[in-house]
């Protein structure tokens, strides 16, 4: 138990440190007239996925293909286009894929909802269980129900005997 | 409430977990590798693109439509168009039109090079240095081939080497039946792929 929350801690420390490699190819020379677009270009080279690589943001990869794209989301932030310009006009020429963040659609529904719809259907057959078996208290069936008076009398009989003696 | 009615409701989580699995096995085997493009069913985007040859020449959308033709998506650095090379040679004897994207590579004399010892089977060849039409195609790496319809339109898109079985399988029947809507001969190998 001890062990288990200490690999939690870990574990939770990593997640918010970001867990994630030194990105070598951030400190290339962009300058910004603002800190807002700034912000925005850092922001959105985290967020964007690298299609050659895949499981890296173009911020962690060196391919040159992701070159390109910080150079493109680079260009685009200083012409001032917007945080939504940008991802359009990256998924108008990759797919949703590009994004770390896929938009809600036909295909994606089942990964954004399919979990939670599972896990409702459960709490509520559970719910539903419970109450089901709290409105009907168990009825004995007719057998039973001798049996259990037999073994009631048998039960006064003998306490009854106990105290005459 | 019957007991018919009372085991569904109770399954009914069950069956939404088998759903889910089964829906999340299946993408086991979907190669991450394969990117669908978005731009099938659409036209080439427009360009302005230097000759590879001829510097002072350029190409624009112009040339794209008027025919089915493949688009493919090469560079020295890249083994594997070196592999796909032989089998375009071969395409070209077939007399299929093949436009060529030489893309992001070392220098235009390393490309002139290479199609000069390897052969060149492109009728026009584009010269991509910066990659902005590679990226405006959605390309992520090399090669690609692009297979594009009378109207300049993206029949599809295959990622890695053009060979024989790819071809066969994808894309000589979409090509060969473009090249019929179009009023084009179509070689008698391939008639039964079109009509």
């Amino acid at each position: 138990m001890r062990l288990m929350s200490q690999i939690l801690t870990i574990m939770g420390v990593l997640l918010l440190s970001g867990f994630s490699l030194p990105a070598a190819a951030e400190n290339a020379n962009y300058t910004f007239e603002t800190e807002a677009q700034e912000r925005q270009f850092r922001q959105l080279i985290n967020e964007l996925r690298c299609p050659k690589c895949q499981n890296q943001s173009i911020a962690d990869s060196d391919a040159p293909l992701a070159l390109d794209l910080r150079e493109r989301v680079y260009q685009m932030t200083k012409d001032g286009a917007s945080r939504d310009e940008i991802i359009d006009f990256m998924r108008v020429r990759y797919g949703d894929f590009v994004h770390y963040k896929p938009p809600m659609n036909a295909t994606t529904m089942v990964l954004w909802w399919g979990p939670g719809l599972v896990l409702l259907l459960g709490i509520g057959t559970i719910i539903y269980r419970v109450r089901q078996q709290r409105r009907e208290p168990d009825q004995l069936s007719a057998i039973e129900q001798q049996r259990l008076d037999e073994l009631m009398a048998e039960e006064k009989q003998q306490s009854d005997k106990e105290r005459r003696e | 409430m019957s007991q018919r009615v009372r085991t569904l409701i109770f399954l009914l989580p069950l069956l939404g977990f088998v759903g889910l699995a089964g829906f999340l096995y299946s993408g086991l085997f979907s190669d991450p590798s394969k990117l669908e493009s978005v731009l099938v069913g659409r036209e080439i985007p427009s360009f302005e693109l230097p000759d590879l040859y001829n510097p002072d020449r350029t190409h624009d959308q112009s040339i794209v439509g008027g025919r089915p033709m493949l688009l493919n998506v090469w560079a020295t650095w890249c083994p594997t168009c070196y592999a796909e090379h032989t089998f375009l040679n071969k395409l070209r004897e077939k007399d299929v039109y093949i436009i060529g994207l030489n893309y992001k590579d070392d220098s235009r004399a390393a490309a002139v090079n290479w199609l000069q010892d390897l052969g060149d089977p492109y009728q026009i060849n584009l010269f991509d240095q910066s990659g902005m039409l590679a990226l405006d195609l959605g390309v992520y790496g090399a090669p690609e081939t692009f297979v594009l319809d009378a109207d300049g339109v993206v029949l599809y898109r295959h990622v890695g080497d053009m060979n024989q079985r790819v071809w066969d399988d994808k894309v000589a029947p979409l090509y060969y039946q473009a090249r019929r809507d179009v009023g084009l001969p179509v070689p008698d190998e391939r008639q039964a792929e079109v009509k």
